[in-house]
């Protein structure tokens, strides 16, 4: 692998990262314990001093500057000594073990640091934390300590900080290059099955750990993205299959039509009656192709963006209503029942549709075959049939069936007429497209629900269920559209 | 009807040929630009009964179009033509400021009722009374009392928004869509002639045993309220 791209990765770039605010974090405590050790250091040199000079000054007291003289000689001779220094007032030295001193600090009170230079040793550099102490007569009492303890202390601590550190950016580097590699790794895995996937068969999956860690759940996306351009291009191909199928039956008649008349066409009215049969054939084409397109836009799930509360009683009263005068002049009973209340999600005007194809299939075939066949018998005669049109509710679901007293559809042909353009022999004379509870079917799917037929003893059911409208709210106007033409 | 002046914006100059000739045909003055930039300019420039606008132009999009319109204050109906013809694509027009949508392919019975319709929208007061009348036929819509020669008649609440919105468009072509459109609020094409049946169900009521008959069919295109007496 080559180690530019691993530098390259954002984990590696979030170790380095990582990295610099643990050094800073480090860098930080030593520095912080190394400057409370001195601190701690210089408290306790003080107290010493201070506990010294109180002692020395005690025996000055008790036995006058030669006691004092001999004490420290006799201290000073011991090795890792402290610093003794008594001199007359005037300055001039009696005892200990200081050779030179900067000459103004027997003037100085408190504390000092000082450079000094120790007796029998004439090079380096010194240095001494030391306090100076006037004596009842006049004598001057300087007691000091050496500060290379602390500036040793100093040292180990500053080598410790800087080892350390050096250690954090390797065992960081490293660290940070391992887990770049690791997820680099799976990364690259998962780009190799994806753009093995989107150059070759779309069928295929990533295929994840099962650890559920951030990365599966990437993958696991990437497969739903996968799954829902299936699902999309699986409704593209069957359009286009369908278009090439069945617009190609129409499209040839059309054709025929129009080449009949050219051949044989003699008067203008000729070639009127054949424009008007191809506007006719023209006029279908179109009808098949927009309920094509509906069904393949349901089925894609276009349009829900759309979607808004709506009434389903109103959809199955309305819808009713329009096909209620249809029904009257073939002779047969529409009964609609509506529950109130009946809320659902989605869009109304599909809903309509998709009522609209079921109750124009029932009222086509749903006549009793005893009855008689065709549609425009007179009316006048008693009711040749009943539907039934109804939206309720199902536990949670919202249901609109319809159903009619007629021949039914045979059990085994149930599930073959909800495919696309499926027409059963009986009705292949009468005109439709075949479309409608296809329509109907993916009405119903777009709207998470389905549909199915049911014997009705005798006669057909078909049942729309969809899923109520999770909140029953006040349905906002259907398709709120500012008409231009709405009646007041 | 008086004539019309009306823009069409078409990118498909044969489509649009097509319409320029059927629309001096039907006695109207008919314009024509291929791309929006032009369209634009003219329907800024000039005055317009209508606007006949694809959603798909070269330089500047339909609805972009009319939404710089709308912006500069014009507000000369458009009706939108568009091979996009799906509820949300009709939505989407009619939110950006068109007033009628028309899918691709069209009748042009059907484009030419709804244009006169828009252009007759545009007059100031009309439709806005509250009695319709037409010859004897007199249609209260705030009492909700429909009569003829005085002799009231019965119609169930849907026949009489059906008729309602006939009569507000009198002596004008009302398409079958335009009807289930207005009337129902849907759009799809019922696959039987539902709306015949609505219409002549309505006549029967209205137009039976008086004279002289007002509803009437006009061949390949629709319904119309007219009195026939004039």
């Amino acid at each position: 692998m080559a180690l530019g791209k691993l530098f390259r990765t954002t984990v590696f770039k979030i170790s380095l990262a990582y990295l610099a605010v643990s050094a800073v974090g480090a860098g930080l405590v030593l520095g912080a314990v190394g400057w409370n050790m001195e601190h701690l250091i210089d408290t306790q040199i003080a107290q010493t001093i201070d506990t010294d000079i109180t002692g020395l000054s005690e025996q000055y007291a008790q036995g006058g500057i030669r006691r004092v003289v001999n004490i420290i000689q006799k201290r000073t001779r011991r090795p890792g000594a402290r610093l003794y220094l008594v001199t007359t007032a005037a300055g001039e030295p009696i005892a200990g073990n200081i050779v030179s001193l900067p000459p103004d600090i027997l003037t100085r009170p408190g504390l000092v640091e000082t450079a000094y230079q120790p007796f029998g040793d004439t090079g380096g550099k010194h240095r001494a934390l030391a306090r100076n102490f006037v004596l009842a007569g006049g004598f001057h009492l300087l007691v000091g300590h050496d500060l290379a303890e602390g500036e040793s202390l100093r040292h180990i601590l500053g080598e410790a900080l800087l080892t350390s550190l050096l250690w954090l950016v390797v065992i960081g580097t490293l660290g940070g290059l391992w887990v770049a590699r690791r997820v680099l790794n799976r990364v690259d895995a998962i780009n190799a099955n994806a753009q093995a996937i989107v150059a070759g068969d779309l069928s295929g999956r990533l295929r994840l750990t099962g650890t559920g860690d951030e990365l599966d759940r990437v993958g696991q996306n990437f497969n739903a993205m996968l799954e829902r351009i299936a699902i999309l291009m699986a409704g593209l191909k069957e359009v286009s299959d369908n278009i090439a199928h069945d617009l190609k039956t129409p499209l040839t008649r059309l054709r025929g039509g129009v080449e009949q008349a050219l051949r044989s066409a003699k008067s203008p009215e000729d070639y009127r009656g054949a424009l008007e049969k191809a506007l006719d054939e023209s006029e279908r084409l179109i009808q098949i192709f927009d309920a094509l397109l509906s069904i393949a836009r349901a089925q894609a799930g276009a349009g829900r963006e759309g979607m808004i509360d709506f009434d389903a009683a109103s959809v199955a009263r309305d819808v009713g209503e329009l096909y209620e005068p249809v029904a009257e002049e073939r002779g047969i009973v529409l009964a609609i029942s509506a529950e109130p209340g009946l809320f659902l999600h989605g869009s109304r005007e599909l809903a309509g549709q998709a009522v609209a194809n079921l109750l124009d299939n029932a009222l086509k075939y749903g006549v009793p075959e005893a009855a008689g066949l065709g549609p425009d018998r007179a009316s006048a005669q008693a009711p040749k049939g009943t539907v039934e049109l109804s939206a309720r509710r199902s536990g949670g679901n919202v249901e609109f069936v319809v159903a009619d007293r007629g021949p039914g559809i045979a059990e085994n042909d149930r599930l073959r007429v909800l495919d696309r353009f499926v027409r059963l022999e009986n009705a292949r004379s009468r005109p439709g497209s075949g479309l409608g509870l296809s329509l109907a079917v993916a009405v119903a799917r777009l709207h998470n629900g389905s549909l199915r037929i049911e014997d009705n003893e005798p006669g057909l059911r078909v049942v729309i269920r969809l899923p109520a409208a999770p909140v029953r709210r006040e349905p906002r106007a259907p398709l709120a559209l500012p008409q231009p033409d709405k009646a007041a | 009807m008086s004539v019309m002046r009306i823009l069409i914006v078409e990118d498909d100059s044969e489509a649009a040929y097509y319409m320029v000739k059927a629309f001096r045909e039907a006695g109207h003055v008919a314009d024509y630009v291929g791309d929006g930039l032009d369209g634009y300019a003219r329907a800024r420039d000039e005055t317009y009964d209508v606007l006949i606008v694809d959603r798909m132009l070269p330089k500047l999009d339909g609805l972009s179009l009319i939404g710089n319109l709308r912006a500069q204050k014009i507000l000369t109906p458009v009706l939108i033509l568009s091979a996009l013809g799906q509820v949300d694509d009709r939505v989407k027009g009619l939110r950006a400021g068109g007033d009628d949508y028309l899918a691709k392919p069209y009748a042009f019975s059907e484009l030419l009722a709804r244009v006169e319709v828009l252009a007759r929208r545009n007059r100031p007061g009309l439709g806005e009374e509250t009695v319709y009348r037409v010859n004897s036929l007199e249609l209260d819509r705030l009492a909700h009392r429909l009569t003829r020669d005085g002799k009231e008649i019965q119609l169930q609440p849907r026949e009489f928004r059906l008729l309602e919105y006939l009569m507000k468009h009198a002596d004008q072509v009302v398409t079958r869509t335009m009807l289930l459109e207005n009337v129902w609020d849907y759009h799809f094409d019922p696959q039987t002639n539902v709306i015949d049946v609505h219409i002549s169900r309505l006549r029967a009521k209205i137009d039976k045993g008086f004279d002289p008959p007002l509803l009437q069919t006009i061949r390949g295109a629709g319904y119309m309220i007219r009195d026939g007496s004039r």
